[in-house]
């Protein structure tokens, strides 16, 4: 018996896919969920074969929500209308569906899915997806973080630094932080360079928390954030630092 | 072109009676005033038309000046010769028609200077208006074309989630299925009726917006309720039509999304000092509401529209309390 979960936050929307599904034998719906949060708890309980995903949901919209989920399950995105995020995984999803979809179309997209039966193939690609940088539009200005058994949004402006660490990056807000299996050039690229910038191989930071700027050694400077952090700076983070902020 | 005649006329009658002071008999100061002022009617109709071609620069008063006194040689050479032609046999006068040259041509200068600073300013002017004219011809088509745009961006998600919604109802409960596409034509073809330029009433207005609720109450009944209060006056007051439908949606959309608990919408009218003033509430969560919260489309896009129709950009305001989310909007009842 292979395991479908359904997340989408119209209770009709789902309503048709099981409809749809109840000409495959094989096949059972150990959940269905009305939002990323139960979404992400459904997958790490059941291990699903295949996710049907809404984009739009309350909170977090479902390309945050595979953010949180480890590992990434095969899924096949459900959605109205969103041009940018058609032409992200136009590229890499398993499939599509637009709603409204046919039977007929349903059919193909699971025909896909049967065909190639290995999640970690998938899995890959929608890592891909989740690397691209163009999915995340300036209307997110968000990173949603899993800490622990929370889901925590964290706004752009209430991040102070990032720091490189391993595989991931250190999301420092205020007094707290938080990991996220990122690269550092991933977030230069999605943070506004008016905004953020990177002073150090390892580290960004927000230029709003900045106070001061201080000589260190030979050819290093500190900066110094509004909560008396000290992030190193390399002398090209330097140059950046006096061409961005103009001294 | 008449004004221009007479003046002329007046100068020749003027010219005649000179002529005749200084002692010509009166059929050759007529033949004298006759061919200079026609020449000289010619030379203005020249240099009038002229700026039609070569319109110099406010500044090159060089060009007119040098242009004047150009011209009014070349008159002045012109004359003389006509002038000894018609008039060879009468001695006394070439005579005297040597001697008045210098006098002649300071007038002429004048006269034709005058003309020049004249056509200069008409064709100016003229080409100011022209210009003006297309130039609000275009900022209307502009303003139509932003209005026309702004209206159409409405409608695709709604479209499509119903459509999905309707799909997903006919296979089980085919009568709701129905009722949904009956309400789904009446607020499209509501929509689609209207006329930018005219103003509908509140009442009508809510109408079409129950009708919006209702599709989206399929959509999210589980979650969503309506709440509209308003009383009778402000139920006749006018507004845009249309202008309530995006401010609705997206309150229904940030209450929705930015929130996982069942969500209520207000909307709360009354008339206030020569204004229609609305209120639009939605649950928010201001720990996670995100950014687009303040600039959300439908915000900027009925900011525009008010811009556009009513020269003012405060009439849309925001407010943010604790958990709710308000949307104050002021229509000037100064059409009424």
């Amino acid at each position: 018996m292979l395991k479908i979960i359904l997340i989408d936050d119209e209770p009709l929307s789902r309503s048709i896919i099981r409809e749809y599904l109840q000409s495959y034998s094989d096949i059972t719906v150990v959940a269905e969920c009305s939002d990323g949060f139960e979404g992400v708890k459904a997958i790490a309980q059941h291990k699903p074969d295949l996710v049907f995903l809404d984009i739009q949901m309350p909170k977090i919209n479902g390309f945050e929500m595979l953010e949180l989920t480890d590992p990434v399950p095969m899924v096949i995105f459900t959605t109205a209308f969103d041009e940018y995020a058609m032409k992200a995984f136009e590229a890499h999803a398993l499939d599509y569906l637009l709603k409204p979809f046919s039977k007929d179309r349903f059919d193909k997209a699971m025909q896909k899915w049967q065909q190639q039966h290995s999640p970690a193939a998938t899995g890959k690609s929608i890592n891909r997806l989740l690397e691209n940088p163009q999915q995340q539009t300036e209307e997110h200005q968000r990173i949603v973080v899993k800490n622990g058994n929370n889901i925590r949004i964290v706004p752009f402006n209430e991040i102070y630094y990032i720091e490189a660490y391993d595989d991931y990056v250190k999301i420092f807000t205020k007094d707290d932080y938080f990991l996220k299996k990122k690269t550092m050039s991933y977030y230069e690229q999605v943070f506004s360079p008016k905004e953020f910038l990177r002073v150090h191989r390892s580290f960004i930071i927000r230029l709003e928390h900045l106070t001061r700027v201080e000589p260190f050694e030979k050819n290093a400077y500190i900066a110094l954030l509004k909560n008396k952090v000290r992030i190193p700076v390399s002398r090209t983070g330097y140059t950046k630092l006096k061409e961005t902020l103009g001294f | 072109m008449l004004s221009y005649v007479a003046w002329l006329s007046f100068w020749s009658v003027v010219q005649i009676l000179v002529l005749h002071r200084l002692g010509i008999t009166w059929k050759i100061a007529l033949i004298d005033a006759a061919v200079s002022i026609a020449l000289l009617f010619v030379a203005g109709l020249v240099t009038v038309n002229m700026f039609h071609f070569y319109q110099p620069g406010k500044k090159r008063y060089f060009f007119r000046v040098t242009w004047g006194i150009v011209f009014t040689a070349l008159y002045m050479v012109l004359l003389n010769y006509t002038l000894s032609m018609v008039l060879h046999k009468q001695t006394s006068y070439l005579l005297f028609l040597e001697s008045s040259l210098p006098i002649r041509f300071a007038f002429s200068l004048l006269i034709i200077a005058f003309l020049t600073v004249i056509g200069w300013m008409w064709n100016y002017t003229e080409r100011q208006r022209v210009e003006e004219s297309r130039k609000s011809d275009t900022d209307k088509l502009f303003r139509e074309a932003e209005l026309g745009k702004l209206r159409q961006q409405l409608h695709p998600h709604l479209l499509f989630n119903s459509l999905n919604s309707i799909s997903a109802l006919v296979g089980s409960r085919p009568e709701e299925a129905r009722k949904m596409i009956q309400q789904l034509s009446d607020f499209l073809r509501g929509t689609l009726r209207k006329d930018e330029q005219l103003l509908v009433s509140f009442s009508e207005e809510l109408e079409l917006l129950r009708l919006y609720m209702e599709i989206e109450k399929v959509r999210f009944s589980h979650r969503l309720t309506a709440e509209i209060n308003c009383d009778d006056t402000c139920k006749k007051m006018l507004l845009p039509p249309l202008l309530l439908q995006p401010l609705v949606e997206n309150a229904i959309k940030f209450g929705l999304y930015d929130t996982i608990e069942a969500v209520t919408i207000k909307i709360d009218a009354k008339a206030e000092n020569g204004f229609l003033s609305i209120v639009i509430s939605n649950p928010y969560d201001p720990q996670t509401a995100q950014p687009r919260q303040g600039a959300g489309f439908g915000l900027d896009s009925v900011k525009k529209r008010l811009q556009l129709l009513y020269f003012r950009n405060d009439l849309l305001v925001v407010k943010k309390d604790a958990n709710v989310f308000h949307t104050l909007l002021k229509i000037p009842q100064t059409h009424a």
